[in-house]
């Protein structure tokens, strides 16, 4: 039976090729324009670390009291150094880390060659199990390394490749700002979007993945100056110079991330920070009661609006077009339907039901459709390419055309016009075969 | 009595005129919408820096084997570095002038601060973007002296950003020294940054911040120029072009820095970048949101035409009969026309009411979520305007068909 209603569904709309042509289009443009701007909402918006998402937390601590906070109320993003250092002695949670951004300088064994400018972030040996960091070859480091402020690195799989062709080399040495490192794993590629440990320094997106991994400890021992963001408060800019001067001030710069196993221990962290908070308070650090914050990663990163609002916009416009697209679809499949009115008259007079009707109209309601969604394919992959030269730079490459999109773009245009359909084939169903008769 | 044929015909095909006004106000919301975003976008885009913008290059670079500390002996270095790069690219043809500089206008690192008349706790504070650089800097981004007068090579401080030292004579731009001095006196005044005096010894007219984001929104122009060449690993410099010579400066300043020191990164992608670039980057994001509202309002509009086509051709198709009953009872070509047009009048106007409340609730929510401005009642009528005319001209040419139905039809029975 539903061979035979294809076969009219498509006599039928060849029937009015103009007609069948600019329902497709429609559907075509307003698939197209939806995916196209679903395709950046979902690069942005996208949950970078999906297995642990929900463990991983960003504390913030109201280093600054209540003169200085944000416009919003917010305490700081990042930490001081002191804090950083105390959450970190303390080790009240599964796993943490302090992170901050450093860019040193690699000198290639071979003398031949030039310095390599890199990107990496000095972070404890714990930062790898916590965000599952995938490793090529070795591992991080251990407590032992951090507590000793051994001379170790992790790199990325392309610094591995450039300064030792890819081998194996865990053991070998590397010299970063004249001192030397000796590598302890090599990652795979590693490259999370929206970059969740660090958004406040790298703007969440972009870059080919950091280079090179330090321990926290060595990196400051170093004199290895952060390469992010500063912020201090009104008028306390560090009183002595230089990367030291840094370290003693109330200015913040440290990315911070632990991972909590449940509820309990979450709360069991809240209580810790606020008990944290007034003991400097008694110590005389703070004067303010304890205003601390304890978000989840998409909880931190809404926070840090890493959605950029334009993307949201764009996404809701286009979704508007989908509805007029769709609102006209109704329209023209209505008008579709009710001038075969006479065929429908003669079909239910020879015994077919009203469901009968109301099935062959939307098989013809789903061809459509899927051309429609055809169509929409190839608007989203010109959306796509059209898009991603007209993103801001850090986000142009995170538009892609993956299968998951294509299979979305033909399920949201067969569904869509499916739903389009369904009031004109009703309609059409309701049509009285005697009235037809007669007024043939 | 005309109006009264087209009425009747509508209330037969309810749900045909509903769907149809109910596209053209969803159409009219969002267009109005749309091209409120883009207008607002090219606004932004085109807003002035206040620097001559043609004939500057932007060249940034890190030295690979700089001193990383801030040691007075590791200063001093850096500073030599520095002076030596300057002086090469003073020396070559074609270079007018150049500067030692931290900061562009739109796309550069930004350093900002408080600057206060007085140092009690709670008075008037304004928030600004510090531009470090040497006494040529004003003359290199085409700034213009108002009042006072340029630093002396003298007067040039040098340090690294972490460095404490506070320069104690700064040139501030007109908006910073409108906001601080309303009485416009602020000549030789001394003000405070984030608590460290300095004697306002010039004011120049208003310089962009080096970045467009949110962030900056509110303080936009207010930038302070010091006299301090910041030593560090990663240093940039402003180049002003003899005119028709940036690509030979380009080609040359290259050349010439890597000879003098070989260990530096200089990328080909942004090392040495004409202002032009730099611009077209910055504001990248408004173009491509200005381009894909300007798309989906373009496609709403065909969509809609299209949708009128469409239904009216159906309509014409079913009511032949009653024009050819109409057309022998006397009515002219003229008339049948103008009834479908007057039908398609009826309908759009009842889409663009129930449009411009859409438009005004959209433009609202957008307010309140994403810091729209107020939609202004011009893009409303523009609007409405653009649906009326849009629907008479997408009626035409149904209706047309329908006026050379022949008065014979009404004698036949299908």
């Amino acid at each position: 039976m539903l061979g035979y209603y294809l076969s009219l569904a498509i006599r039928s709309l060849r029937r009015s090729p103009g007609l069948t042509a600019l329902m497709v289009l429609t559907i075509g443009f307003g698939v197209g324009a939806c995916m196209t701007t679903w395709s950046v909402f979902r690069a942005v918006s996208g949950d970078p670390i999906p297995a642990k998402s929900s463990k991983l937390f960003v504390p913030q601590i109201d280093t600054w009291g209540p003169a200085d906070r944000s416009a919003d109320g917010e305490p700081p993003d990042t930490l001081d150094y002191t804090d950083a250092l105390a959450l970190m002695r303390d080790h009240r949670a599964t796993w943490q880390s302090a992170i901050y951004l450093v860019a040193p300088a690699v000198l290639p064994t071979d003398a031949s060659r030039t310095p390599i400018p890199l990107s990496g972030f000095a972070v404890s040996g714990e930062f790898f199990p916590m965000l599952d960091v995938p490793f090529e070859y070795g591992s991080g480091w251990s407590q032992t390394d951090d507590a000793r402020n051994a001379p170790v690195a992790v790199i990325s799989a392309a610094l591995n490749r450039k300064l030792f062709g890819g081998a194996d080399s865990v053991g070998r040495t590397i010299s970063m700002d004249g001192h030397d490192y000796r590598v302890v794993g090599v990652m795979k590629y590693w490259n999370p979007q929206p970059i969740f440990f660090d958004v406040v320094d790298t703007g969440a997106f972009g870059g080919d993945g950091p280079d090179v991994f330090l321990p926290f400890g060595t990196a400051i021992a170093a004199d290895m100056q952060n390469a992010g963001s500063i912020n201090c408060p009104k008028g306390r800019t560090p009183s002595a110079p230089g990367f030291a001067g840094l370290r003693r001030s109330v200015c913040v710069w440290i990315s911070y991330m632990v991972e909590l196993d449940d509820a309990a221990a979450v709360r069991r962290y809240r209580a810790y920070l606020d008990g944290y908070a007034r003991e400097q308070r008694q110590l005389g650090r703070f004067d303010w009661a304890p205003d601390n914050r304890l978000r989840d990663i998409m909880a931190f990163l809404d926070h840090e609006h890493v959605v950029p609002g334009d993307t949201r916009v764009s996404m809701l416009v286009a979704i508007g077009l989908l509805v007029v697209c769709l609102v006209n679809t109704v329209g023209l499949l209505l008008a579709r339907f009710l001038r075969r009115s006479g065929e429908i008259g003669v079909r239910r007079a020879l015994g077919a039901s009203r469901m009968t009707i109301v099935v062959q109209f939307l098989v013809e309601a789903f061809l459509i459709g899927a051309g429609g969604g055809l169509l929409g394919l190839l608007f989203t992959g010109i959306g796509v390419l059209g898009v991603g030269q007209v993103l801001p730079i850090y986000l142009a490459g995170l538009a892609r055309v993956d299968a998951a999109l294509l299979l979305e773009s033909m399920s949201l245009a067969v569904t869509a016009t499916l739903l389009a359909g369904c009031y004109p084939a009703l309609r059409a169903a309701c049509v009285a075969p005697a009235w037809q008769l007669k007024s043939q | 009595m005309r109006l009264h044929p087209t009425l009747a015909a509508l209330r037969r095909h309810k749900t045909g005129v509903l769907l149809i006004a109910l596209q053209v106000a969803l159409t009219l919301a969002i267009v109005c919408n749309a091209v409120f975003i883009i207008a607002q976008r090219i606004e932004r885009m085109e807003r002035p820096s206040g620097i001559v913008e043609s004939g500057l290059l932007h060249i940034e670079q890190q030295w690979l084997d700089a001193p990383r500390s801030d040691s007075a002996g590791a200063v001093e270095k850096l500073d030599v570095m520095q002076r030596t790069d300057l002086a090469t690219l003073r020396a070559l043809p074609g270079v007018q002038e150049v500067a030692a500089s931290t900061s562009f206008p739109i796309l550069g690192v930004i350093w900002s601060g408080q600057l206060t008349r007085s140092l009690t706790p709670g008075g008037l504070s304004v928030h600004v973007a510090y531009y470090y650089g040497d006494e040529q800097l004003r003359s290199t981004l085409g700034l213009h002296l108002l009042a006072g007068r340029d630093f002396t090579a003298g007067e040039i401080l040098h340090r690294t950003i972490r460095g404490t030292a506070a320069a104690p004579l700064v040139i501030v731009d007109k908006p910073v020294a409108d906001k601080l001095f309303p009485h416009g006196d602020a000549l030789g005044k001394t003000i405070y940054q984030d608590g460290k005096p300095a004697v306002i010894i010039g004011i120049v007219g208003r310089l962009q911040t080096p970045r467009v984001s949110k962030w900056v929104a509110g303080w936009s122009y207010n930038s302070v120029l010091e006299p301090v060449r910041l030593d560090g690993s990663f240093v940039s410099y402003a180049v002003r072009v003899k005119p028709g010579q940036q690509k030979a400066v380009m080609r040359e300043a290259r050349k010439a820095l890597f000879a003098v020191d070989p260990m530096r990164w200089m990328p080909r992608s942004w090392g040495i970048w004409p202002f032009s670039r730099m611009r077209a980057r910055a504001y990248r994001g408004d173009r491509g949101m200005a381009v894909l509202m300007g798309a989906i309002s373009l496609i709403l509009l065909c969509v809609t035409a299209a949708g009128i086509v469409g239904l009216t051709s159906f309509w014409v198709g079913q009511r032949r009969k009653q024009i050819g009953v109409r057309r022998a009872l006397g009515a002219t070509r003229a008339d049948i026309l103008r009834q479908f047009q007057l039908e398609n009048l009826f309908i759009v106007l009842i889409g663009v009411a129930l449009g411009v409340v859409l438009a005004l609730a959209l433009n609202l929510w957008l307010m309140s979520r994403y810091e729209l401005q107020r939609l202004p009642q011009l893009y409303l009528l523009a609007g409405v305007a653009v649906l009326l005319l849009l629907g008479q001209l997408a009626v035409f040419v149904p209706a047309r068909r329908a006026s050379t139905v022949p008065p014979v039809v009404a004698t036949r029975s299908v």
